[in-house]
């Protein structure tokens, strides 16, 4: 059994090119296998530290590693490496596809990563297929309903074989039946997810571990429940339970 | 928008590889461009052969010329040609006409027409994803296709995005009307400029997470039958050999 940490962070600050300070030294492990929910308010950095998980924004301060690998994003062979095990799943479906149909939209992680022929094949229909979507393989993505693109989005990263699964707001837009699926989707995935969101019921049902992100820093790191029933921790960083809802 | 140009039929025409169909397009145009339209009898040859190619392909033949009416603006100016000019001039129902002008004219208006039929049929039995994939297999630079394909990805999601911007524009009691609201219109359109800049901004970052460098997967290029070359190419080489028998018996 491989004991690495899926991605480990450590003491990583950064700042936008205006001066805007987004993180102010971040230390985040996450072990294989784990279900992480990120929790945070809008604007405390979450996006930014998804970002820097593949090397899309430069670590300044401070160091990134996935599986034990460092992430640094002037060494472009690396990069490709750690793009490939680091599959994100972007908010808005319409960003993430693409191409013509679904199956080449799923193609174009694994061909990035020099897969070809048969085994592109097979790839995109077994990504396809865990996600549900395997009949919608031809179908442009416009055809499709929200839920059904989200699923295919899944997909697109899944067919990359990712180390650690990074989702942003997944059950955002979703109508209860598409949310449930998705949710089913995502407990089905034997990989290391990491879960941004605002939906703290769903972070509940599908993550054992909540983080939350405040500020630029790390404010809590303990189990779901522990931190959903701290009204005070909740407040303080701008969270809320739904109305009605009761652990 | 896309793919609303192409119509499913089962036609041999359907079937064909599309980059060999663009090719046979192109080579008829360049036939019928290079045919003087002096030799006015060649011409109505190259007329019934688009329209044979359109019956055989089961295209109804309203909508072939509806679709050809899209032509209308580009050849304006040639149908307004034979009025205006010099040299030598004659009359026709009391009405000055000049012979260089109307040559000119009809030579424009009929050779476009023809290419604009042929590109018709091209585009009404293929849909807009292979003829992109058709330039792809006839080596057209990849940046160029790769344009043309997000442009055809995007459409949609861009129209549907202005529609609902004008959706909650008018919900709020605005009605467009006149000169005096472009002003909204255009702060509308900048808005809709910055969120596609934008959004093409998220895709390039998506893309380069699943590690994009320059290359789109392609499929592979299927094989080509000398039957399916032989069925493509029969449009313009007729037309060539008429053009040419016409040429012959001095017509």
């Amino acid at each position: 059994m491989n004991t690495t940490p899926s991605l480990q962070i450590s003491n990583l600050a950064f700042a936008y090119p205006d001066g805007n300070q987004a993180l102010y030294g971040v230390n985040l492990t996450i072990n294989k296998g784990e279900r992480v929910a990120l929790l945070g308010p809008n604007g405390a950095g979450k996006t930014t530290l998804v970002m820097h998980m593949n090397g899309i924004h430069p670590t300044m301060q401070g160091e990134v590693r996935i599986a034990g690998e460092l992430v640094d994003s002037k060494n472009k062979e690396t990069l490709k490496q750690i793009r490939s095990k680091v599959g994100i799943v972007f908010q808005d479906p319409d960003d993430q596809l693409f191409m013509p149909t679904v199956g080449e939209d799923v193609a174009f992680g694994p061909f990035n990563m020099g897969i070809r022929g048969d085994e592109l094949n097979a790839v995109v229909d077994e990504a396809l297929s865990q996600v549900g979507m395997l009949e919608f393989r031809d179908r442009p993505p416009h055809h499709l309903s929200f839920g059904q693109r989200r699923r295919v989005a899944v997909a697109t990263v899944l067919a990359m074989k990712p180390e650690i699964l990074v989702m942003d707001e997944p059950s955002s837009n979703l109508d209860p039946a598409s949310r449930r699926e998705l949710a089913e989707i995502v407990r089905s995935l034997d990989v290391t997810i990491v879960m941004v969101t605002h939906d703290l019921p769903y972070a509940l049902e599908l993550c054992e571990r909540s983080v939350i992100l405040s500020g630029g820093i790390i404010v809590a790191d303990a189990p779901t429940r522990e931190i959903l029933t701290n009204a005070s921790l909740l407040a303080s960083h701008r969270l809320e339970l739904p109305v009605g809802f009761t652990l | 928008m896309g793919e609303r140009l192409y119509l499913h039929r089962h036609s041999v025409t359907h079937l064909l590889p599309s980059h060999i169909k663009i090719l046979a397009v192109l080579a008829f145009i360049l036939v019928a461009v290079s045919t003087p339209i002096t030799r006015w009898q060649t011409f109505l040859a190259f007329f019934a052969l688009v329209i044979a190619a359109a019956l055989f392909s089961k295209i109804p033949l309203l909508l072939l010329f509806k679709r050809a009416l899209i032509e209308i603006p580009f050849v304006f100016f040639a149908i307004l040609m034979p009025f205006f000019g010099e040299g030598e001039r004659f009359e026709i129902a009391g009405i000055q006409l000049y012979r260089e002008g109307l040559l000119a004219g009809t030579s424009i208006v009929a050779k476009g027409s023809l290419g604009v039929l042929a590109a018709v049929i091209l585009s009404t039995t293929t849909t807009a994803r292979e003829i992109l994939r058709g330039l792809e297999r006839l080596k057209l630079p990849t940046v160029m296709v790769q344009i043309a394909s997000f442009m055809l990805r995007y459409v949609n999601v861009i129209s549907d995005e202005m529609e609902r911007m004008k959706i909650a524009r008018e919900s709020r009691g605005f009605i467009a009307t006149g000169i005096k609201h472009w002003k909204v219109i255009a702060t509308s359109a900048a808005a809709l400029f910055i969120r596609s800049y934008e959004r093409g901004e998220r895709v390039h970052l998506a893309m380069l997470s699943r590690g994009f460098d320059g290359n789109l997967p392609s499929l592979g290029n299927p094989v080509v039958t000398t039957r399916q070359w032989l069925t493509a190419l029969s449009l313009p080489g007729i037309a060539l050999s008429t053009s040419l028998l016409f040429l012959a018996i001095g017509w």
